[in-house]
């Protein structure tokens, strides 16, 4: 499935001339993101990554432990803590309850905290995954192993491989987008980038402010019209040099700045909430705060996959809870538990939640047990980074909702049922839009790298 | 079949063991790993992996005989000191014959070419040339000047005259500095989370410049970057040399163990080392043996320690003018210095911070505040916790500084509640601040030394760093030629000596493959950066040898090298695309005709300012931070590092752009540039439409096409000979006649259209040129070299 332009071109057997320079100025194949067939019949066309950056905390959110109540503010007993692997606080430090009330939501009966009113909404879509460990207890490192399947550098990220797996079925916009709210993420551009594949499998960066895509609106002084013109000249002179020198290339070339006139075309369109009704808007919580920025997101999200984008990552940092948990997961989950909630509520009445995969969850889990950094303020408790048994949730394109799968000891130390690594995750997600992550391969370096590195089991019990 | 190291086929190797260690325990069954493997029904653990069981009977006899002693007869199997191996890369170099009076290149691409009935392309075009040979060895675009003196010159020599000219120029080594920092993953921040601004990284950058338009020989220039701190009488700019290997990249989130991030580095440091000099993809070795090359996950870890022996260091590193005002200043404010600290009590608060600093780093667990200080500090300073432990006394100056400096600015818990002394120190801050703006700036340099601690070296299992296996000693792989050492000579030093020497076939032929694909765009091996038995084998390897063998003859000197390449017939014909040679080789791996290049990502910039006349030609220094548009930094953990750099220095050569790891720059991001994490030997260039709304709206083009609109508007001109002044001094050459009517063509519509938008007079000539300025830069050509 690797192909540069230059050797597609040359394997169709392209030569030059008047007929071959119409068929690649248009033509199909002048376009490396042309959609590609998956592996088998795929249940998701696009998928949605809500990412919550810094590591959520799941006793608090979507995995009760009452029994941390009869420990909390003591040691625990040391058969719990001696495979633990943390940053920060030693394994003596003290149990830390959650204050939280859990409810049975849905006909499924999911258990989902009083932080999260919006998600109890819709419990029975979702597939919540308790046993989730990772490799990394260390942020950056673990952004890497959740979205390139490795905490070396220089892989590509899951948006990448999905990207070159199964090409993008927009014409007019990136096939792979980012879009952030909340602080700078510790992982920074390597969450969306396209390693050592080429750089148009890497994703394009949706920014908050000014255009949405850098350098997408026309400068100052530069109008429509006379965009239009340079593009015009650009293009007769490209088709001129590519007459004389014939290098395909040029014809490439020519096409990416077709495309880059249809992006600045389609974007206005894109972001044009206009024609939204006014009880969506309110569904997802736009025009107000705290929940404006993570809902445009959202919104923006469903717009995309409505528009053939294949991988659209919502990055919201940080939910690094070191210090005054409750206070500041309150705070992330007032600003994004609507939004999450509505995008799933939206995405089903308009028919789109089975063909989109949702994934909501961080690069690792939080400590049952304290981390206090001031012990004069009794407020200031918070949670470890726990990269060894914790939570995230998958919904619609092939998941089946309303369900939990595994467990975690009662105190929520380690995995004591089904355990998914984060590369079955990956394995599963590939699944659900038709590929098989043993055969998305990509050579380098003499060797065919996987998303999954060596590792990954679909986990059919997600599966509908 | 040998995996991990363990041998099952001779009895003294089955005793003897693996990576994890002893695999029997004689006379002691319970504690020999071989019998719980062989009774394991474990996947993953048990033995053998696959296939029939031992019988219960079969396992007792292996048990009686590690109870009895584990007796075996002598072994047969001697490992030989050198592996044999048939693959071509490892062979000598050996340099072919060429008739007399044959240009080498030449003679061996044209052989090809005859075998495949294909015949070379002609000579390109004087203007072409003109512009691909200085693009090629300087990174610049000729002016019209240039490219008329040369088109003019009926001298025989005049090719040869041009090309001499720009050996010799400054802007040779800002031009091939760029692949070689690809390969040393240069960048001005420290990566990760953090990534913290590297302030002083641009000084290992200068060296490379420095040493390039030295022509310093590549083996030379070898062993400064891997062992320059141990020559004797190593030069500061010996130790600064070795920089290369102090652009890894560094976890500083507050929570990592310094142990795991250190191994991190090493594992990165031997990575670079397999790909850049060796060519070979080592890091599959560092969990177990090389599934395709003849390397061991022993070998891995032999070349790893030759790193672990090393230390990162930083040093002073003044350039020319900064040693005399900085002395003549430092006795002054060592003076001051110890005075405020005095006046302030920091030396008996400090004590007292350091006490319980060591306290809680002795008794983890105890002091929940002080225990995450600990981390803290780890994590931020180097080292830190190595110079806590020395006595005040033992304390280098720089040491005693840094630990200072870290107490005052972060005097964590318990000091940090008492309010008194937090306005103290703060006060005291300011007034330090206020202190070291009157001492004159010295340029620093971070480099590395000998770990003081000679850590000792182990086989990672499975490359998890807490899994230790047998301990190795350094060692070069035994498929190439042994590494000489002599007595006294630190390993190190020996090291880079042998990787620079005629012996090793490896080094010479990678690194002069690399400076083959920059001339072609390709390798004459492909995978320039696996020269293993997964990589591509040359598609001219007499010329290879050829080019090496002259290359360690030459002193291993680039500049004889590129000399040679550029002055060859092959890299001359024209790279007009030819549909009769595209059907029987298809990526022109023949070199029946020359290839068009898309320029990397500095060089397009560059051009682009240099054509509009503002490009700041200054060679050297630090690096700069143009424009960047708000909201790119901001995607960085802890907001925009970016602070911008304005005036000329904005419009410095893109080799100067600050290289922020988390948030790189965007123009380098859209065009290839690599991401500085790994050595990067080859970039891919890509054709996108960020390429194109980057080369349309990016400002610094529009700046660009501004200035340049002006400079052609300086002269008094007919539309139709600015437009030929302008396509010139952007493309080298003058427009044909379909060029030129176009552009006049949109000469005419631009300004309609512009009038028609309220724009009149001087700014609407200013606006319709600036548009011609903005197409030139936009064309495939422009950003290509032909």
């Amino acid at each position: 499935m690797n192909f540069s332009r230059r050797d597609l071109l040359n394997t169709i057997g392209y030569g030059v001339g008047g007929m071959a320079l119409e068929h690649l100025l248009h033509g199909a194949v002048v376009n490396p993101l042309a959609p590609k067939k998956p592996h088998f019949a795929p249940k998701a066309k696009s998928v949605i990554f809500m990412f919550m950056e810094g590591g959520p905390s799941q006793m608090d959110l979507f995995d009760p432990k009452p029994a941390l109540m009869k420990h909390n503010g003591k040691p625990l007993p040391t058969e719990f803590t001696k495979d633990l692997k943390l940053a920060f606080t030693k394994p003596n430090a003290a149990a830390l309850a959650s204050p939280r009330t859990f409810k049975k939501c849905g006909q499924s009966g999911l258990e989902i905290s009083d932080y999260l009113p919006g998600l109890r909404e819709v419990a029975d879509e979702l597939c919540v995954v308790r046993s989730m460990h990772t490799d990394a207890v260390n942020h950056h490192p673990g952004q890497l192993m959740l979205f390139t399947g490795s905490i070396q550098f220089g892989r590509p990220t899951a948006g990448a491989w999905v990207t070159y797996g199964l090409g993008s079925e927009s014409q007019n916009l990136p096939g792979f987008v980012a879009l952030s709210s909340g602080a700078g993420t510790s992982g920074g551009a390597s969450n969306f980038m396209s390693g050592f594949m080429p750089s148009t499998y890497q994703g394009t960066i949706f920014r908050n402010s000014g255009d949405p895509i850098l350098y997408l609106s026309n400068p100052d002084g530069i109008s429509k019209a006379t965009q239009r013109t340079s593009l015009d000249a650009i293009k007769e002179l490209n088709e001129e040099r590519l007459r004389v020198n014939g290098d395909p290339e040029i014809a490439s070339r020519i096409a990416s700045y077709e495309l880059a006139y249809r992006m600045q075309m389609s974007a206005p369109e894109l972001l044009d909430f206009s024609n939204e009704s006014q009880e969506t808007l309110e569904m997802y919580g736009i025009g107000k705060e705290p929940t404006n920025q993570f809902g445009t997101n959202a919104l923006l999200a469903r717009r995309l996959v409505e528009r053939g984008v294949r991988f659209v990552l919502m990055m919201d940092a940080s939910w690094d809870t070191h210090t005054n948990l409750n206070k500041k997961l309150k705070e992330k989950c007032d600003a994004t538990d609507k939004g999450s909630s509505a995008l799933i509520k939206d995405l089903k009445r308009r028919g789109l939640l089975d063909e989109t995969l949702v994934v909501w969850g961080g690069e690792f889990g939080r400590t049952p047990i304290c981390e206090i950094r001031n012990t004069s303020d009794p407020d200031n408790a918070g949670r470890d980074h726990h990269p060894t048994g914790y939570s995230m949730w998958l919904a619609g394109g092939g998941i089946k909702g309303g369900q939990t799968i595994g467990e975690t000891d009662e105190l929520g130390f380690t995995i004591t049922r089904d355990k998914v690594h984060v590369h079955d995750l990956q394995a599963t997600m590939l699944h659900c839009l038709g590929m098989d992550h043993l055969k998305l391969t990509y050579r380098h370096m003499g060797r065919d790298y996987r998303l999954t590195d060596l590792g990954g089991n679909v986990v059919q019990a997600m599966l509908r | 079949m040998q995996t991990n190291g363990l041998r099952v086929d001779d009895g003294a190797a089955l005793v003897a063991g693996g990576y994890s260690g002893a695999a029997v325990v004689a006379g002691k069954p319970a504690e020999s790993k071989l019998l719980a493997r062989l009774r394991s029904s474990e996947k993953g653990h048990m033995m053998p992996p696959a296939g029939p069981r031992l019988t219960a009977a079969e396992i007792a006899t292996v048990e009686k005989w590690i109870a009895g002693g584990a007796k075996v007869p002598t072994s047969t199997a001697k490992g030989p000191a050198r592996r044999e191996s048939s693959h071509w890369s490892f062979q000598p170099v050996k340099k072919p014959a060429v008739p007399a009076g044959a240009n080498a290149i030449d003679y061996f691409v044209g052989e090809r070419l005859k075998k495949e009935g294909l015949a070379p392309s002609a000579e390109a075009d004087r203007r072409t040339l003109a512009r691909r040979v200085k693009l090629d060895l300087v990174g610049l675009a000729p002016t019209p000047e240039e490219v008329e003196a040369f088109v003019n010159d009926k001298r025989p020599d005049a090719y040869e005259r041009m090309v001499d000219g720009y050996l010799v120029s400054p802007h040779y080594g800002e031009r091939w500095a760029r692949p070689w920092l690809d390969l040393a993953r240069y960048a001005d921040s420290d990566g990760y989370e953090k990534d913290n601004v590297r302030p002083h990284a641009w000084r290992y950058r200068q060296w490379v410049i420095d040493a390039l338009n030295n022509d310093m020989g590549f083996d030379r220039f070898t062993i400064a970057q891997i062992a320059g701190d141990l020559l004797p009488g190593a030069t500061m700019e010996d130790r600064v040399a070795t920089g290369f290997h102090r652009n890894v990249l560094t976890n500083r989130e507050a929570g990592v163990d310094r142990a795991e991030a250190r191994y991190e580095q090493l594992i990165n440091r031997t990575q670079t080392l397999g790909t850049t000099w060796l060519g070979l993809t080592v890091g599959c070795a560092q969990c177990h043996d090389h599934k395709y090359d003849p390397f061991s996950q022993r070998e891995f870890y032999q070349l790893y320690a030759f790193f672990n022996e090393a230390d990162d260091v930083d040093i002073d590193a003044p350039m020319a003018g900064e040693r005399g005002p900085y002395l003549k200043a430092l006795p002054g404010y060592r003076r001051e210095r110890a005075k405020l600290l005095a006046e302030y009590k920091i030396p008996e608060y400090q004590a007292r911070w350091e006490e319980k600093m060591r306290a809680a780093y002795a008794n983890p667990g105890k002091d929940a505040e002080f225990d995450f200080w600990i981390t803290s500090m780890s994590a931020m300073v180097d080292h830190a916790m190595r110079m806590l432990h020395k006595k005040p006394a033992e304390r280098t100056e720089r040491e005693a500084d840094i630990l200072a400096d870290y107490f005052m600015g972060n005097p964590g818990p318990e000091f940090g509640r008492d309010k008194e002394l937090t306005a103290k120190l703060k006060d005291l801050r300011g007034k330090m601040a206020e202190l070291k703006k009157t001492m004159p700036f010295l340029t620093q340099a971070y480099a590395m030394g000998v770990n003081p601690d000679h850590p000792k070296t182990h086989i990672t299992i499975r490359g998890d760093y807490k899994a230790l296996g047998i301990e190795v000693q350094p060692g070069t792989p035994a498929v190439l030629p042994p590494m000489e050492t002599k007595a006294g000579e630190p390993s190190r030093l020996a090291f880079a000596k042998w990787l620079a020497s005629r012996e090793n076939p490896l080094t010479p032929r990678v690194t002069v493959n690399r400076a083959w694909q920059e001339f072609f765009g390709r390798g004459i091996v492909r995978t320039s950066e696996d020269f293993g038995a997964t990589g591509e084998k040359p598609t001219h390897p007499e010329l290879l040898d050829y080019l090496t063998a002259e290359f360690m003859d030459n002193g291993w000197s680039f500049k004889k090298l590129h000399k040679s390449i550029v002055m060859s017939a092959t890299y001359r014909q024209s790279s007009k695309y030819r549909p009769d040679a595209a059907e029987k080789d298809a990526d022109n791996t023949l070199l029946s005709r020359q290839s068009r290049l898309r320029l990397p990502a500095e060089l397009i910039r560059d051009t682009a300012l240099q054509v509009a006349g503002i490009l700041n030609m200054e060679v050297g220094g630090k690096s700069v931070m143009p424009f960047l548009p708000k909201g790119v930094g901001e995607l960085a953990y802890g907001g925009s590092k970016w602070k911008e750099t304005f005036g000329k220095e904005a419009y410095r050569r893109g080799l100067y752009i600050h290289y922020q790891r988390t948030t790189p720059y965007p123009l380098l991001v859209n065009f290839d540039a690599p991401d500085s994490n790994m050595a990067c030997s080859r970039r891919r260039p890509s054709n996108g439409p960020l390429q194109a709304l980057n080369l349309l709206n990016d400002p610094v083009f529009i700046e660009a096409s501004q200035a340049f609109a002006l400079r052609a508007m300086e002269t008094k001109a007919a539309t139709g000979e600015r437009i030929e002044s302008m396509f010139t001094l952007a493309l080298g050459r003058a427009p044909s006649e379909t060029e030129r009517q176009t552009l006049a063509r949109y000469v005419d519509k631009q300004t309609d259209v512009l009038r028609t938008e309220g724009k009149q007079g001087e700014l609407l000539t200013q606006a319709a040129w600036s548009g011609v300025a903005r197409v030139l830069f936009n064309l495939d050509e422009f950003i290509n070299r032909e």
